[in-house]
């Protein structure tokens, strides 16, 4: 008994609006665009739409303000924040109230303004009195923390960070919706600007403008949709708020959602074409890559160096370019899942993979504080 | 001491200068960040020891903003047991490494008190 209701839901539409720059839209129009785009591509009315799923970057109620932009009274409004996470939550319990039939459409959507707004990364995230006498940078300055311990532990090095960030570029070369595109070398990373040790310019992801949606419904609503793709499993987890109180600097919650959303699955790692994880630093992806176990703990740096997660790579990771270049508007995680079903649609355009069955996305919110990871699959796999 | 949380005991016993942690009841170890109860459940945390400042960097990060000395921001293990982000100061930032030796030092008069650490006397 896995709790979980595999395969009964499915995402049914998904899109993304104004990735990098998005001038002259405010956070609150971004989402709803991105949302009224994912119901056009599912072909399903907003009137249906009775479950809401949002993280607003700017705005603590934005399920409310999200509710009344588009004119709907939802039964179930979830505003539920995990930072980068929120929204692979939300299509956790989106999943749950589907199938329980509390729900029949479920919109999951976020936009965030943050560059042309501000500038900066918009962060939810306060210190408490502990941190904030240090002024330790954070997020960046948590995420370094815990690179610095997987360089002592596990012999990782600089260059297998930047080789994370090379990846990414390669992949969004192939993205024409990335923000960051062009040649990018070893070089190039390590020798941009140290922000945090080991972590320069170039380890650390975009500020960008973005928003992206996705539409669920049950598997039998979704059968008269253009192009389901069922969620075969889901599951989340926090270990910590602030970097101080993560249990193992070397090990994330990603191990505990990892192997839970895959035995929901019914899969284990062998079986993913593809993954899609948040990488808001290089640091993530080789944390992540670990303890989803796509390779022994330790190995991360040495994996990623050896061309696996790159184009052409066993293991294509963020085949959008991620959070490093291709948008990083704030709170990323809802990319990871609409790459994630465009990747087992077909319709990822240059950047496509030769016929992927099972995708894993997973979500990051906080200094590695949330994990949540869901595996998705083609109708085949189910 | 006036009933207060434990944030405001603890920030009340650096303003006076002592560096004071509650012991979990069931292991002793020291526990930061402070609480009522023991953290994953347990019991109200009322043993509150003074800490002998004594730690071990467990990871480092050194940053530099424009115009100002860089400088080491760490996670420190205290002897007593909790682990703490803080700075090591009175040495160059890039010289703090991992597993070194560090000596707790309160600083009482801020707006917010807090502790800083130094390089241990034969390590420095």
């Amino acid at each position: 008994m896995t709790g979980f209701p595999r395969a009964r839901t499915s995402v049914v539409g998904a899109a993304t609006f104004g990735l990098g720059e998005c001038p002259g839209y405010n956070a609150l129009e971004m989402t709803a665009q991105a949302g009224y785009r994912a119901l056009d591509d599912a072909g399903i009315g907003l009137e249906e739409v009775d479950g809401l799923f949002v993280a607003l970057p700017d705005d603590y109620l934005g399920g409310l303000a999200v509710a009344e932009y588009l004119g709907i009274q939802p039964k179930i409004t979830d505003n539920n924040r995990t930072g980068g996470s929120s929204f692979l939550c939300h299509a956790i319990h989106a999943a749950l109230a589907l199938d329980a039939g509390l729900i029949d459409v479920a919109l999951i959507t976020y936009g965030s303004n943050q560059r042309t707004a501000s500038g900066g990364l918009v962060s939810a995230l306060k210190s408490s009195v502990y941190e904030t006498p240090h002024s330790p940078m954070i997020p960046v300055g948590g995420y370094a923390l815990a690179a610095s311990r997987h360089m002592h532990d596990y012999g990782t090095t600089r260059e297998d960070l930047a080789q994370v960030a090379l990846s990414a570029r390669a992949w969004a070369n192939f993205n024409p919706e990335a923000f960051r595109q062009g040649d990018m070398t070893l070089d190039d990373v390590l020798g941009a600007r140290m922000i945090s040790s080991p972590l320069t310019a170039r380890d650390c992801c975009l500020v960008t403008d973005g928003a992206a949606a996705v539409v669920m419904t049950r598997a039998d609503r979704a059968r008269d949709t253009r192009a389901p793709i069922p969620l075969l499993g889901g599951a989340q987890t926090v270990t910590h708020k602030e970097i101080a109180s993560m249990p193992d600097l070397t090990v994330t919650g990603a191990a505990i959602t990892g192997p839970q959303a895959m035995a929901q699955a019914g899969i284990t790692p062998a079986d993913v074409d593809c993954v899609q994880l948040y990488d808001a630093f290089t640091i993530n992806t080789i944390l992540f890559l670990e303890d989803l176990g796509f390779c022994p703990k330790g190995e991360g740096g040495r994996f990623v160096s050896s061309g696996a997660i790159a184009p052409g790579g066993a293991l294509p990771t963020n085949t959008n370019g991620g959070g490093l270049s291709c948008c990083h508007p704030g709170m990323y995680g809802l990319f990871t899942m609409v790459e994630a079903v465009r990747q087992l649609r077909g319709e990822a355009g240059t950047r496509q993979l030769a016929s992927p069955e099972i995708a894993v996305s997973h979500g990051n919110g906080g200094v590695l504080s949330s994990q949540a990871t869901l595996v998705f699959g083609t109708p085949a796999t189910v | 001491m006036s009933d207060t949380g434990a944030e405001a005991r603890y920030l009340a016993y650096l303003s006076d200068g002592r560096f004071m942690l509650q012991r979990d009841p069931i292991s002793g170890e020291a526990i930061f960040p402070p609480r009522l109860r023991r953290p994953g459940g347990g019991p109200a945390l009322d043993d509150w020891a003074e800490m002998s400042g004594r730690g071990t960097v467990h990871a480092v990060t050194v940053q530099q903003k424009r115009d100002a000395a860089a400088r080491a921001i760490v996670l420190v293990d205290l002897e007593e047991g909790g682990r703490m982000l803080s700075q090591v100061t009175g040495t160059q930032a890039e010289a703090v490494t991992i597993g070194m030796a560090v000596q707790a030092r309160v600083v009482a008069d801020a707006d917010l008190p807090h502790v800083l650490f130094e390089p241990a006397g034969d390590g420095a």
